[in-house]
């Protein structure tokens, strides 16, 4: 799929189907990251911060849920929210290569939130003009939601950078390990790119000058540098994933898939 | 028939009834006082539809409130809800915009939550988002002990026990508390 950035504007049964895939990629972002995170629980370095990483994964859950029963509604083939998330493959998820990345310490999870967050926040505070009102009307509520999740990540950064001798490695370790995978968030994918032309969906391309200035400034506050480098890996949209993901989906599908339909 | 018996329904009362149902995670406030009801109507097919907001997109209480309010609106319908209420389907329908904020909770329901021990959450203008700063964003920084009322108190985390709240300790007293988020 190489669409030209001029398409014409899609037809009315096209332009569901992609919404739909938008609907999808946005709600994989926040359901594979819910999971991520929500392997911290019991196991994070303090009981407050058990709590926090917990309540991060709720709101992300939340966004997904609202996401992936919209893009079941769209493509009207009857798949619930349940069906998306534990009966695709790994090939079938289309999530940024991101926010599957293991957990690593503390300081590469606080890097992970740091990069995405600000991402969601560019996002959802510029997709609350989306002309589509589900969209929109999601964007305003979670927006206000991701606030805190940068927050967070940002009073991290400061007190790992600008903290101890070890902290300040782990900190900076964190962010070079994971800046690779910062450019897909910003990739011209085709599905965004066709749906920006008519207003539902947001250019990614446009999201990263305010995000780099947000990162930088952060970074700076924390005595740490800002990565560089030109690997750009990739194909998390066409569902091409990283090793770990495999096991991430082998973990969050595992009872659905053994038990299926089970409800409690 | 399905119609007739709809158009004899009293929304108002149906209304006041989920309006009235305890919070499952905050019982000492109603539904009412949170400012989550949105409304109720008569759906196309006759069935009464009341509309909730949620306070976060991810707030696990969400299905127990709508069960909670289902609950209570049939029970409601059954002791006079209006003349052939009897037999009406009830369903609840969660919308998203306008988006919920703190300020929608009522003068009452900030009452009751301080007395309650959670420190309400600073009344007007944040119906955007929280201002992102380096350093803590001066807003988090003055919610008022519950206990002993003193304004010198701490942010010991921004998440809490449920997603509407953050954890503070007081100064003055020593106690911590759960304060609901600016949102």
């Amino acid at each position: 799929m190489n669409a030209p950035v001029n398409t014409p504007a899609p037809a009315d049964g096209e332009l569901k189907e992609l919404v739909a895939q938008y609907a999808l990629q946005l709600g994989d972002d926040a359901l594979i990251l819910s999971q991520r995170l929500s392997e911290w629980c019991a196991h994070s370095p303090e009981l407050e911060e058990d709590v926090a990483l917990a309540n991060l994964a709720l709101d992300l859950l939340g966004q997904a849920r609202t996401l992936l029963t919209y893009a079941g509604t769209l493509e009207g083939r009857g798949r619930s929210e349940d069906d998306l998330a534990y009966l695709r493959t790994e090939r079938e998820f289309r999530n940024v290569l991101l926010v599957e990345q293991p957990n690593g310490d503390f300081a590469v999870t606080i890097a992970r939130q740091l990069y995405f967050a600000t991402y969601q926040h560019e996002l959802y505070s510029a997709l609350v003009e989306s002309t589509d009102p589900e969209l929109a009307g999601l964007a305003a509520k979670a927006v206000k939601e991701v606030a805190y999740h940068r927050d967070h990540a940002v009073q991290w950064t400061l007190r790992l950078g600008d903290g101890t001798e070890e902290s300040h490695r782990r900190m900076q370790d964190g962010l070079d390990a994971l800046w690779p995978f910062t450019a897909e968030l910003f990739a011209a994918d085709t599905v965004a790119l066709a749906l920006a032309e008519t207003g539902v969906a947001v250019d990614p391309r446009t999201l990263r000058p305010a995000w780099e200035a947000s990162v930088a400034a952060v970074l700076e506050a924390a005595t740490l540098t800002m990565p560089t480098g030109a690997w750009q890996p990739g194909g998390g949209r066409a569902g091409e994933h990283t090793e770990g993901f495999g096991f991430l989906l082998g973990e969050m599908q595992a009872l659905h898939r053994q038990f299926p339909g089970a409800k409690w | 028939m399905m119609t007739q018996a709809s158009e004899a329904l009293d929304l108002a009362a149906l209304e006041a009834a989920a309006s009235a149902v305890p919070d499952p995670e905050l019982p000492v406030v109603t539904l009412g006082d949170l400012g989550i009801v949105r409304g109720v109507a008569v759906a196309g097919d006759g069935a009464v539809e009341v509309r909730l907001t949620p306070t976060f997109v991810g707030c696990p209480a969400t299905e127990a409130i709508a069960a909670d309010v289902r609950a209570a609106v049939e029970a409601r319908l059954r002791t006079g809800g209006g003349t052939g209420a009897g037999g009406v389907e009830v369903r609840t329908r969660m919308v998203m915009s306008p988006p919920w904020s703190t300020d929608w909770i009522s003068d009452d329901g900030r009452r009751k939550l301080a007395e309650h021990g959670i420190a309400p959450p600073r009344a007007g203008g944040h119906g955007g988002p929280v201002a992102v700063t380096i350093g803590r964003p001066p807003t988090q920084q003055n919610q008022a002990c519950p206990h002993c009322g003193s304004p010198d108190t701490r942010e010991l985390s921004a998440f809490g026990s449920t997603p509407c709240q953050s954890l503070r300790a007081c100064r003055a007293c020593g106690e911590p508390f759960g304060a609901m988020k600016s949102l």
